[in-house]
């Protein structure tokens, strides 16, 4: 049963291949694979309900013997499966929605998106190392693949490029990790490999090991200074896949981390709060950067890129504070987030289908004759600003709570405002015309009309393919919050938690009156700032300073600069400063007396895995 | 302990990431990319030798001959596979650039900055 979610799109998969006849017959390929994706989901759902705990299948049966673990597992908590629920839940929504959304669509498109889905299952599920590294790089060659869909134009062939290389290097350097560790200790299994980290003091070899492994995790889940390339890659991908990207990707990367910290190096690493530290300058830093690269950018989808990064920054800080409150918030932001995000770019691609253009410059007031999509729009750039009771307020509220420090609460508050009052401000000038007319130039007109190749455009209303599918991603986030909110699924979430990082649970998930507050005030602040960028002409302070949509000058851009070059020298440079300072404070700093004691009451050995296992 | 396949590994490692920050033409990247790869080829055999062992054939051999790991040859063989995979689509992906771009240079191959 657990193997399921990755055999059955692998095998749909190939059908599909080796029926290449059945290509003439569109609709048969897109019920193949919407139905797939929903089978898996429905198959998730079954697995979340029915491990209150890590559950551990052994492939083939090679259970593990005396501690030493030849097989293969996958090892199914709520969390992961949840994870990968949520992937296969957008995997149908994208499905459906290509449904009539392509000009011209072949077997492939099909075929790479199930093989996807099935790289996103493997690799929340597998409890192996190598295996993480593997269904990393399927999903990966899937998805550069479905980047280059449109190879006819430059802008999808830039962004594969950067995509692929990046994230190449990236899973290489995973790999080195992965072989020093197997050297080390002689085993692929997650916990067999802590199991043996705990019982040793932190070598050099194994903080190196550590560093590489994360590495290409952290360009995974787009972390700065790991993240030039998602912007690129996001801002070209067919809209279907950019649900996933935005949606579940980067999400996946991060699990790995948490995955590799809790599961695996964590336990023997010692230094928690040093390191969690780390961790949260990284979190803040990102969600920083991404937001200000969200405020200045008018490409609907590239803006919409930006600020999955600096989410993706708010979902490490969440995950850094090393709690299970703090992880379980992060759990629900991801699943809130991944809902009202997918739904954000749905509306992009009915945009881009019916107006031809995802330039938000030129759209402004043109998305008028669009009051549906408008007003869904509208709504998930609300849940995206963690308006209650969409599931991103609660998740961050938690986040807050764990953190305690009003500091990191006041910093994320601030990204998100941004991040998501620049989506406003796209609602709002786009949808109902708000704002000043831009003045309208010649290179607009020619950047606004670029991604055309992408989709049929001639209909003159939305078809309910695309239209519903965006109605329920946006009930679906309000669901995520309104389910949390009941409190036996709250501390359902917080055990669960707990469970993956294997502590005791501290405190029960209340829903405080700080967290609706903070929910309230931010998406004021967010309709704020969105307002403020649209009327920026009669605001004296921006007037004369701020141009909108000012490209091709300036820091900024020198930085975000598309060339490979520059982005690998990044991920050297920010792997060397990252491996430094880890290095400094679990070699320098020496063992603090009893730091590690407490793991070692809630040991994750494999014998004591092995016999969990379930039929 | 031998120290020496790890020297190797390294460098290897830091030739290809130096040849894909200098490189100037893309088929000089994706070699390059290659070459990082290969790095951990190396890495896998290196930790899996055994001085003295036999390939890991138990088939007419005793099993409780010295053999080296073959689990490190299994991952290898998979890691190849993987390299074949993402090899053929970027060099793809650069017949690709060079119809749309007209030129390989990774600094021109540059549509949307900033």
């Amino acid at each position: 049963m657990p193997s399921l979610p990755v055999v059955l799109p692998l095998i749909a998969a190939a059908v599909l291949l080796a029926a290449r006849p059945l290509a003439r017959y569109r609709r048969v390929l897109d019920l193949v694979a919407a139905g797939t994706s929903a089978a898996v989901a429905v198959l998730l759902g079954i697995l979340i309900f029915r491990t209150d705990h890590a559950s551990t299948y052994w492939f083939a049966g090679f259970r593990p013997a005396h501690g030493i673990a030849v097989g293969i597992a996958f090892t199914v908590g709520p969390l992961n499966a949840g994870l990968a629920c949520v992937g296969a839940i957008l995997m149908t929504a994208a499905m459906v929605f290509s449904w009539r959304y392509f000009t011209g669509v072949g077997t492939y498109f099909h075929v790479l998106m199930l093989t996807f889905l099935a790289g996103l299952c493997g690799f929340c599920l597998t409890g192996d190392v190598f295996d993480l590294f593997v269904w990393f790089e399927l999903m990966g060659v899937s998805a550069y693949a479905l980047t280059a869909y449109r190879p006819e134009e430059r802008g999808p062939i830039q962004g594969a490029l950067n995509f692929a290389i990046t994230n190449s290097v990236g899973a290489y350097l995973s790999l080195t990790g992965i072989a020093l560790i197997y050297g080390r200790t002689g085993a692929l299994n997650m916990a067999q490999i802590g199991a043996w980290v705990s019982r040793h003091p932190p070598s050099g070899l194994v903080v190196i090991a550590f560093v590489l492994v994360i590495a290409g995790l952290l360009v995974k889940s787009a972390i700065v200074p790991f993240h030039f390339w998602l912007a690129d890659a996001h801002a070209v991908a067919p809209t279907p896949l950019c649900v996933l990207f935005s949606g579940v990707m980067v999400e996946l990367g991060l699990y790995g981390i948490a995955r590799m910290y809790w599961s695996v190096f964590g336990p023997g690493l010692g230094h928690r709060a040093a390191i969690g530290r780390v961790f949260l300058v990284l979190g803040v830093l990102t969600a920083v950067v991404g937001a200000l690269y969200c405020f200045r950018e008018r490409h609907v989808k590239r803006l919409l890129a930006f600020s999955t990064i600096s989410h993706a920054g708010v979902f490490l800080a969440g995950f850094a504070l090393l709690s299970p409150l703090g992880l379980a918030g992060a759990a629900l932001y991801v699943a809130g987030h991944a809902f009202v995000k997918a739904a954000l770019f749905l509306g992009a691609g009915i945009v881009l289908h019916r107006l031809r253009s995802v330039n938000e410059t030129w759209l402004h007031g043109r998305g008028r004759k669009l009051p549906v999509t408008g007003a869904l729009f509208t709504a998930a750039a609300l849940g995206l600003a963690d308006l209650p009771p969409f599931g991103t307020f609660l998740g961050k509220g938690w986040i807050d709570d764990a953190a305690g420090s009003p500091a990191v609460t006041i910093i994320l508050l601030a990204c998100t405002i941004v991040a998501a009052g620049s989506v406003l401000r796209v609602a709002g000038g786009v949808f109902y015309g708000l704002g000043d007319p831009p003045r309208e130039d010649e290179r607009m007109a020619a950047e606004a009309n670029e991604e055309t190749g992408e989709t049929d455009s001639a209909r003159q209303r939305t078809p309910l393919t695309m239209s519903v599918p965006l109605a329920l991603l946006v009930a679906a986030g309000l669901a995520t919050g309104i389910a949390a909110m009941v409190p036996r699924a709250g501390d359902a979430l917080l055990s669960a938690a707990a469970q993956f990082q294997a502590q005791p649970q501290a405190r029960p998930a209340d829903v405080t009156v700080s967290s609706v507050v903070t929910g309230l005030v931010s998406a004021a602040g967010a309709v704020g700032v969105g307002l403020a960028g649209l009327y920026w002409r009669r605001i004296p302070v921006l007037r004369g300073r701020y141009e909108p949509g000012a490209r091709g000058t300036g820091l900024a851009d020198r930085f975000q600069s598309g060339v490979i070059n520059d982005y690998i020298t990044w991920v050297i440079a920010g792997l060397a400063c990252l491996g430094g300072v880890l290095a400094a404070i679990i070699r320098l700093r020496g063992l603090a007396p009893g730091s590690r004691r407490p793991w070692h009451a809630s040991d994750i050995s494999c014998r004591r895995r092995s016999t969990t296992r379930r039929p | 302990m031998e120290y020496f396949p790890f020297v190797v590994v390294a460098w290897i490692l830091a030739v290809g990431l130096h040849g894909i920050v200098t490189s100037r033409d893309l088929i000089h990247t994706i070699i390059c990319l290659v070459v990082v790869q290969s790095s951990t080829y190396v890495l896998l055999l290196g930790v899996g030798y055994v001085t003295g062992g036999v390939a890991p054939y138990f088939y007419d051999i005793s099993a409780r001959t010295k053999a080296v790991d073959p689990v490190v040859q299994a991952l290898s063989l998979t890691d190849i596979v993987v390299e074949a995979a993402v090899t053929a689509l970027l060099l793809s992906f650069a017949v690709q650039a060079h119809k749309r771009f007209g030129t390989l240079d990774p600094h021109k191959l540059v549509e949307f900055r900033g």
